[in-house]
Order: C-alpha cells, then sequence, then structure tokens
C-alpha cells in the first residue's frame, strides 16, 4: 500500500470543470503511476486539454487532485520543478534567442542541465544567435524538447507535441524522447490525434470522451481484453450474436471487434489479430459526434 | 535564488527595442539637431538660432561675456532637457510596454512556456512592475547623460573654434549633480508611478482583449458622465475629490516628473518655469524640494491603490490564460 503511494504521480477523484453549460470534465477519476507512457486519446472538444490543464494548475476546477504531492492550483512554481510540459507546437516566446532562452531555464530552472541541452541542440541546426521566429515548426519543436530533456523532471506532459510537423520530425521527436529521456522513474502523459504513431510506445490508454473516461487500461489489458477477428461471410451472424464493438467490412470479409469474449470461441470465427488503437478508438467513440 | 535578476533580464531581452534604442533614438536624434543647427549656422553666419532647450546662442554670449555662472547654469538645463525628452520617450515606452506585459504573451500563447517554469506568477509581475519603474528609467537616465556628454564635446568642439574656451563653463556646471539628481528622482518616481503601473498591469492581466480601449476609455467615460452628471445637478465628485485629477493619475503618472506640479513637490503651480536667469536648475531638482512629496497623502494613496491593483494583476495572472483572439 505505501510503495503504491510513493510511485502515484497523479491521483485525480471527481474533477469536474465547466465552461458555462459545457462540461469539459465531467466527474473524471483516474490514478497514473511512475514509469508509465500515458497516452489520453480523445475526439476534439472531449475535455483532454482541460485535464493537461488541470494537472499543470493552468485551471481552476471542482474536485480533488494530487500530482507528485501537490495541489496544481496552488503550488504551480513549486509543481513545476518537477513537471514539463509541451503543449502543441509554438508556445515558445517568438522573440527570443536559443542562447537567451537556454540562459533563461538555467537560471530559474534548478534541475536543468545546461551541458545535456547544448548537447542535444548540436544534433540539429539550431545555432544559439537565432530567435525563435527565425526557425522552423520543426525546429521550435526541436529546441523546446532539448529544453525539456535536460531537465530532470518526474512527469513530462505532452499536449500534441507534433502537431503540424513533417513525418521526419514526428519520427524523430518520439525516438529522442524514449531512447534518450524515458525511464522507470519519469512518467509521460501524452495526448495526440495521430495515435498510431505513439500506440508502440504507449504502457497505458485513456479514452476521454465527453469529459468522461470511455476506457482505462494498460495495454496489455486492452491486448487482453479487445480481439479483432476476420470473419468468413458464412459465420457472420455467428459472429454479431457475440455483440461485437463494431463490424466493418475489407475485402470482403468482416472484420469484427470484441470485448471480454473467450479467445477459444473467437478463434473458432476466424482469424485473430491485436486490434489497432486507432480501430478501438473509432469503435469506442461511435457516434460522437451524431 | 536568481530568478528575480533573470526576470528583469528577461523583460530586457523581450523589451531592448523601447527600454534602450528608444532613448537612445531620441537623444540622438537632439544631438544630430544639434550638429545640424551649427553647421547651418556657420554656413549662414547669420542669427541661426540652434535651440535646445535654451538657445546655443546665448550659451555662446555667457561663455564670451566670461559669465561662466550663467553659462553652466544654462548647460545644467540642456541637461534637463536630455533627460526630459527621454523620459517622455520613457512615457510611450512604459505605457504600451505595461498594457502588454501580462496580455501579449496570452494571445502568442507563450504563456504556457512561462508558466511551464517554476516561476511563480507573483514573481512574474512583480518583475514587469520593476523592469517598468527601476530598470527602464536607469537606462533612460544613463543614456540620456551619455548623449549629454557627448553634447558637451560638439559644444566644446564649436566653441574652440571660435576661440572661445567652453571648458570653465563646464566646470560651473553640473553634470554630475545633475545625474545624481536624476537617479534621486527614480524611487519618488516609482512610488509615485504606482497607481498607473498597477491599472495597466491589471487590465493587461484580466481583459481578453483590446487592454488599451479597457484602460483609456473606462476613466475617459466615468470623467464624461461625471461631468453629466455635474451639469444636471445630480450628486458627482466635485470639491477637493477632482475624479479627472485621480483617473488622470492612473494613466499618466509613470511619465517620471510628473509630479513636479503637484502640490508638496516644492515646485509650485502646474508648471515649471525655468527661470535661467534667477534660478538654479540643479537646486530646482534638490531631493529636499522633490521629497517634500513624500508628506503628501496623495502620494501614499496612490501607491496603495497601485499596490492593490498589482495584486489584483497577479490574481488574474494565477487564473487567465487564454484571449478571444
Amino acid at each position: 500500500m505505501t510503495a503504491a503511494i510513493n510511485t502515484e504521480i497523479v491521483r485525480a477523484r471527481n474533477l469536474t470543470k465547466s465552461y458555462g453549460t459545457l462540461k469539459a470534465l465531467d466527474g473524471v477519476s483516474f490514478d497514473i503511476e511512475s514509469g508509465r507512457i500515458v497516452g489520453l486519446i480523445g475526439p476534439n472538444g472531449a475535455g483532454k486539454t482541460t485535464a493537461l490543464k488541470a494537472i499543470l494548475g493552468l485551471t481552476d476546477f471542482e474536485g480533488e487532485l494530487n500530482v507528485l504531492g501537490f495541489d496544481p492550483r496552488k503550488q504551480r512554481a513549486e509543481l513545476m520543478e518537477q513537471v514539463c510540459f509541451i503543449a502543441d507546437v509554438a508556445v515558445l516566446p517568438r522573440w527570443i534567442r536559443v542562447s537567451e532562452a537556454v540562459e533563461f531555464v538555467t537560471g530559474v530552472h534548478p534541475r536543468f542541465s545546461p551541458e545535456k541541452c547544448q548537447a542535444f541542440l548540436s544534433h540539429t541546426k539550431i545555432q544559439p544567435g537565432m530567435r525563435v521566429r527565425e526557425l522552423s515548426k520543426g525546429m521550435i519543436v526541436q529546441l523546446h524538447l532539448a529544453l525539456v530533456m535536460a531537465i530532470d523532471a518526474r512527469l513530462l506532459v505532452l499536449d500534441e507535441p507534433t502537431l503540424g510537423l513533417d513525418i521526419l520530425y514526428r519520427k524523430s521527436f518520439y525516438e529522442s524522447l524514449l531512447s534518450d529521456y524515458f525511464d522507470e522513474n519519469k512518467t509521460i502523459i501524452v495526448t495526440t490525434h495521430q495515435v498510431e504513431e505513439i500506440e508502440h510506445i504507449l504502457t497505458d490508454l485513456v479514452f476521454i470522451r465527453d469529459g468522461k473516461i470511455a476506457l482505462a487500461a494498460t495495454m496489455d489489458e486492452v491486448g487482453e481484453r479487445y480481439a479483432e477477428v476476420m470473419v468468413n461471410p458464412d459465420k457472420v451472424e455467428a459472429a454479431r450474436a457475440l455483440k461485437p464493438l463494431n463490424e466493418r467490412q475489407i475485402f470482403g470479409k468482416s472484420i469484427f471487434l470484441f470485448d471480454g469474449i473467450e479467445r477459444s470461441r473467437l478463434a473458432a470465427l476466424g482469424e485473430l489479430h491485436k486490434p489497432s488503437v486507432a480501430d478501438l478508438f473509432v469503435a469506442t467513440m461511435k457516434g460522437t459526434y451524431a | 535564488m536568481k530568478t528575480l535578476p533573470l526576470l528583469l533580464k528577461r523583460e530586457y531581452w523581450e523589451h531592448r527595442g523601447g527600454f534602450f534604442w528608444t532613448p537612445i533614438w531620441i537623444t540622438g536624434v537632439l544631438l544630430i539637431f544639434t550638429v545640424l543647427g551649427i553647421i547651418s549656422a556657420e554656413v549662414f553666419r547669420s542669427n541661426a538660432h540652434v535651440h535646445v532647450g535654451i538657445s546655443l546662442d546665448d550659451l555662446r554670449n555667457h561663455i564670451s561675456a566670461n559669465d561662466m555662472i550663467q553659462a553652466g547654469n544654462a548647460l545644467d538645463m540642456i541637461q534637463l532637457v536630455f533627460g526630459a525628452i527621454a523620459c517622455v520617450g520613457l512615457f510611450f515606452v512604459l505605457f504600451f510596454y505595461l498594457l502588454g506585459a501580462l496580455y501579449d504573451d496570452r494571445r502568442d500563447r507563450s504563456v504556457l512556456f512561462w508558466k511551464s517554469l517554476p516561476v511563480s506568477d507573483t514573481a512574474t509581475v512583480v518583475s514587469k512592475a520593476l523592469a517598468a519603474i527601476l530598470v527602464a528609467p536607469l537606462i533612460a537616465f544613463a543614456v540620456a547623460t551619455i548623449a549629454y556628454f557627448a553634447f558637451l564635446i560638439l559644444v566644446t568642439l564649436w566653441a574652440g573654434a571660435h576661440g572661445l574656451n567652453a571648458l570653465p563653463a563646464i566646470m560651473a556646471a553640473h553634470p554630475l549633480g545633475m545625474f545624481a539628481r536624476f537617479m534621486l528622482t527614480v524611487p519618488l518616481n516609482a512610488l509615485w508611478a504606482l497607481p498607473a503601473v498597477g491599472w495597466l498591469l491589471f487590465w493587461s492581466s484580466w481583459v481578453r482583449s483590446k487592454p488599451f480601449l479597457w484602460a483609456v476609455l473606462i476613466p475617459l467615460i466615468a470623467v464624461i458622465i461625471n461631468a453629466w452628471l455635474g451639469q444636471l445637478g445630480a450628486p458627482h465628485f466635485d470639491g477637493d475629490f477632482r475624479l479627472a485629477t485621480v483617473l488622470a493619475r492612473l494613466l499618466f503618472s509613470i511619465m517620471p516628473g510628473s509630479y513636479l506640479g503637484a502640490p508638496g513637490a516644492g515646485v509650485r503651480g502646474s508648471h515649471i518655469s525655468w527661470k535661467l536667469e534667477d534660478d538654479h536648475v540643479v537646486s530646482s531638482l534638490d531631493p529636499s524640494r522633490l521629497y517634500g512629496l513624500m508628506a503628501e497623502p496623495n502620494l501614499w494613496i496612490g501607491a496603495i491603490a497601485g499596490l492593490a491593483l498589482i495584486a489584483a494583476a497577479i490574481w488574474f495572472r494565477q487564473r487567465r490564460i487564454e484571449t478571444s483572439t
């Protein structure tokens, strides 16, 4: 029990946030433990960004939220010594020079290592004298990532970090994150619409819809619970009888997505696959915009 | 922890143009006019007058008449002009700096970067107020003084070309004493400016768009409505409590020395008439005269209101990061 408390990074109970009549978060509860990479996935306007803002102390909310032992509403400055944050591209001030940004973070952040930052920057085309406004979108993200990876933080929050970047930058972003940054003492929460690009790095999955948690599970649990079966036309009726979450057609065959049905029964219907997060997401969110 | 010095440095980095280059340009233009005036006076050998607060011809006449006290006083006057125009520039720089200080980074969303660092909102807001009341004025006075020294070199050369020695006049002037007096006004300016600093930061942190309109229109409309109520004979602010004066302090007291016309500052009247013949410029700025303002409730009420507004700005800074654009 004590061990569990020590490794708990985020503990949210009954988190609620309303904008007028719209409930961006509607009584959400979840826990995030140390050493996990959590994908927070949801349609536009589902409350992902609001949840992240609450964790980062950027918004007021109702309910109970504990991040690394701090109340983000009251202790943002202390919290930010242990938490890093990259919001969707280009929140670095456009007037600042690279050298000024490094000097500033060095001075205000006790856990920042300028040497590490320089090492990361030396692998890019970014020069110290450049201003952010002279950098391309991809280079801005490289700079931000270099600043953040040089901070020995316990929690890294990424809100659509690769939005608008080309595939080369996106690939290298997640690669450097995994190989040069992540370890069992760190925790990453990431939201993105490009689910397929991060699903192989996630350890946990949280689906959020209309301000509520639609699914919260580890990737192992997801693999055990959900299965995709490619069914020949003659067994379609039998498959439908098992109440699939979703059904789609490819090359004349039907593909069914099942939740919590025994493998042996599904194997009799056809070929079994592990469903992709994207397919699972689409099935879970059916009718969101209807 | 060196957070506060770095926060001030950060403000300087972002506003180098306003804090550093604006006084350089303004005083530089004054120097250029001096040079142009000297050249045209030489070319036409006429009565073309070069005015730098006072006429350069006057200065030359004083020097040639060996009236070094008057010449020194004239030079002090010119130094005051250098400081004063730097202050006029400073007013505009600070006005827009403060209006944007807690708004611009919300508009371009870089507030998300600043807030991702372990810097409290209180430290952020305080650093912006300090940049406005200390960093920017110190730079402006330093630049004005350096420009004035450049002016002294110009005048010495010019007088020398006419066989006159300007050095006794410069010895009779008080360049360092004037500089010290400029510096001594900084704390008083800061106290006096607090209501305007607070007022502008408050709107900057609160509004979702157009901080300028809110900050300027609200006092303006209040004054108009008050005057209208007065015309109708309805209850309104009048007499000892002059609403327009109070509201003007919210907008204009960031102008260094704008208290010079206020009661208790030792300089009576709505404007200072610098009679070079019968007054000493350097003693007009004497701290013992200016600091008489400290005895005025006006100063302290304003300072308290300013601090309250700054506290409100911090409160909004903690809660509001969006703008409507």
